[in-house]
């Protein structure tokens, strides 16, 4: 659930433009009006802001951004008021490229996306970036991740309910075969992840744990410094629990010494709209103090301020 | 007798082509309809490789030449049923019917993937998670077995990129990589460098790499695939579209040719007569001498051939 607050009755585009525009006048920045404008819009309201506003000061909104705020802050508020499809193509983009790569955002990506989503991901990519984005994926990892990867930002699964119990059965046999005998990166295994409906997947891995009497993860964790076992562990996660992924990856970001911003940014940004709700409930059962709490010790300034709007903390 | 001799051999030439494509249903009418239960009577003794004398003192049809002959007449009611059907939906069943039929009918899998538009590819998945439950990449990686498992999962779920953007360099190292692949390896189909240039570079870039290929290596590219059908298969699809529909029309057109090669008649007609059935024409007799529709002309008969050549003439 979205824990974005839009207020009743949302004001005009126009009006919403009108004091972007007043925000970026003069010396300074006003950030706290652009927090309380974009911090509170959903992505049709910042589609038609962003249209508009390009119509009547003939300036694409994000560059205006770019130009006017800096550091976390910028990044936070262009990646939150990018389309959704645009900022997953943005994201997916930057982990091909060398020095911001990631493998996690990747495989974050591709499965906690909605197939939908993520197919408009792809074609949002090729308008952006005059490629596709599994040519880019496969161009630029190799081995393990590139055989995960792959089919993973390529895949165009089934949506629907239905699950097949007696395949379920058949696959977790195969799951905790090839897991046996460490061959990690074995086709099968990886077919199944990366093939088999989200519903499908679950029924599998719940009839894994019946089987078997370990969590799949557990068996997967045999050498914690493997990164291959780590991303795969992780792709389980994104499919069956992603509430718990994303938590763990906020903790994470907020735990370390210093913060992870990007991490913190990226995971706000992309779930304010989506599951942000399920995801802060989770991390208050993980930590035993709210996220909004955690937010407001780790960071400071109109970051700040920004991050707590997306997560619908109520203003004093 | 004697004009009873020569309506049974107008029958038989024009009624039993089995080693053409589809019925004249106009002679049928007009020569058997017409005839007299003694005239046929006389035919079925006439034709003992068409009816045999049971021990019971009657002529009986032999069963395999009624499996053929309703073959023949289902041409047309398979056509037209196959035209009238949306896009998404034929090409969704041509992959199933594939799957189904198993590695002999792979080249349809390989056709539907590389020779669509990748909005066209697109909707064809989206149409077989309506008609049967799945992904069509779950389905291909759980029932295609190696060596060709990992070429079909790929070329599936290609999403590729559509515009004319190419960069000169890549295609060049490119190529030079399909060669060192070429000449080394055994396994092409497996290898990993060949299925991620043939499942995800765009269309104009393949066709940069297929002419590179052709002055670095002095031959073109599926010559030098000659050995593994599958990936010369995937090279002519996405390079050399036309020629590969006009060599696959050849083939369904010889009187020799087994079932499900014939059946390639009608897919392709159907699937290609909105698209570039023109271009096939030409190349058709480029190749071998004589105009596609004057081929089919002269091979197929009655409401198929009609239908066939209606659709031919369309673009008009």
């Amino acid at each position: 659930m979205s824990t974005l607050r839009v207020p009743e009755p949302v004001p005009s585009v126009a009006d919403d433009c009108e004091q972007l525009r007043k925000a970026f006048k003069g010396w300074g920045t006003n950030e706290k009006l652009i927090i309380s404008i974009l911090g509170h819009r959903n992505a049709a309201q910042r589609k038609l802001i962003m249209q508009t506003y390009a119509e009547t000061y003939g300036e694409d909104l994000l560059k205006a951004l770019d130009r006017e705020l800096t550091n976390d802050f910028e990044r936070l508020v262009v990646l939150w008021t990018l389309d959704p499809a645009e900022r997953d193509a943005y994201l997916a983009n930057e982990a091909t490229k060398r020095w911001t790569s990631s493998n996690q955002v990747l495989m974050e990506i591709a499965c906690t996306r909605s197939p939908q989503r993520l197919l408009l991901a792809r074609q949002a990519y090729h308008a952006r970036y005059k490629k596709s984005l599994e040519e880019d994926v496969a161009h630029h990892t190799t081995g393990d991740f590139r055989k995960l990867l792959v089919p993973l930002v390529s895949s165009y699964r089934y949506d629907g309910d239905e699950v097949n119990m007696t395949l379920a059965k058949a696959e977790a046999k195969i799951l905790h075969e090839k897991i046996s005998e460490k061959a990690y990166s074995h086709e099968d295994l990886i077919r199944i992840l990366a093939t088999r409906s989200k519903a499908q997947v679950n029924a599998t891995l719940n009839h894994y744990k019946n089987e078997f009497g370990n969590d799949i993860n557990k068996d997967l964790k045999t050498d914690p410094k493997d990164e291959f076992l780590a991303i795969l562990r992780a792709t389980v996660k994104c499919l069956t629990r992603p509430e718990k992924y994303f938590e763990k990856v906020l903790r994470l970001a907020i735990n370390r010494q210093g913060t992870d911003e990007g991490a913190l940014t990226r995971v706000v940004a992309t779930r304010a709209e989506v599951n942000m709700k399920f995801i802060s409930e989770e991390y208050q059962r993980r930590n035993s103090v709210p996220l909004d709490r955690a937010i407001v010790k780790d960071t400071t300034g109109d970051y700040e301020k920004m991050l707590l709007a997306l997560i619908g903390h109520a203003e004093a | 007798m004697r004009i009873l001799i020569r309506s049974c051999s107008v029958i038989v030439s024009m009624f039993f082509r089995f080693a053409g494509h589809g019925v004249d249903e106009r002679t049928l009418i007009t020569v058997l309809g017409k005839s007299h239960p003694e005239k046929r009577k006389s035919f079925r003794k006439a034709t003992p490789h068409f009816f045999k004398e049971d021990e019971r003192s009657f002529e009986r049809w032999d069963d395999h030449r009624i499996k053929l002959l309703k073959q023949e007449f289902m041409r047309f009611k398979n056509a037209v049923v196959l035209w009238a059907m949306h896009p998404w939906e034929r090409d969704a069943r041509l992959m199933k019917e594939s799957l189904t039929e198993g590695p002999d009918s792979y080249n349809v899998l390989i056709e539907v993937a590389c020779t669509r538009s990748s909005e066209e590819l697109l909707g064809a998945r989206r149409a077989y998670h309506s008609l049967f439950d799945h992904s069509i990449e779950e389905e291909v990686a759980s029932h295609v077995h190696d060596p060709e498992r990992k070429l079909l999962v790929a070329l599936v779920s290609a999403y590729r990129y559509e515009g004319s953007n190419l960069k000169e360099d890549i295609a060049k190292s490119e190529a030079k990589i399909l060669l060192n692949a070429i000449k080394s390896s055994e396994k092409k189909t497996q290898d990993e460098e060949v299925i991620r240039i043939l499942a995800t570079r765009s269309k104009p870039h393949l066709k940069a790499v297929y002419k590179d290929y052709q002055e670095i290596s002095g031959s073109t590219l599926d010559e030098d695939l000659k050995c593994d059908l599958r990936l010369q298969e995937t090279v002519q699809c996405l390079c050399t579209p036309e020629r590969y529909f006009s060599q696959v029309l050849d083939l369904a057109l010889r009187t020799d040719s087994d079932k499900s090669t014939k059946k390639a008649l009608t897919r392709v007609i159907v699937t290609r007569a909105d698209v570039d059935v023109k271009e096939i024409d030409e190349e058709f007799n480029k190749l071998y001498g004589v105009p596609l529709s004057k081929k089919i002309e002269d091979t197929a008969n009655g409401n198929y051939k009609d239908f066939l050549l209606t659709l031919i003439a369309k673009g008009d």
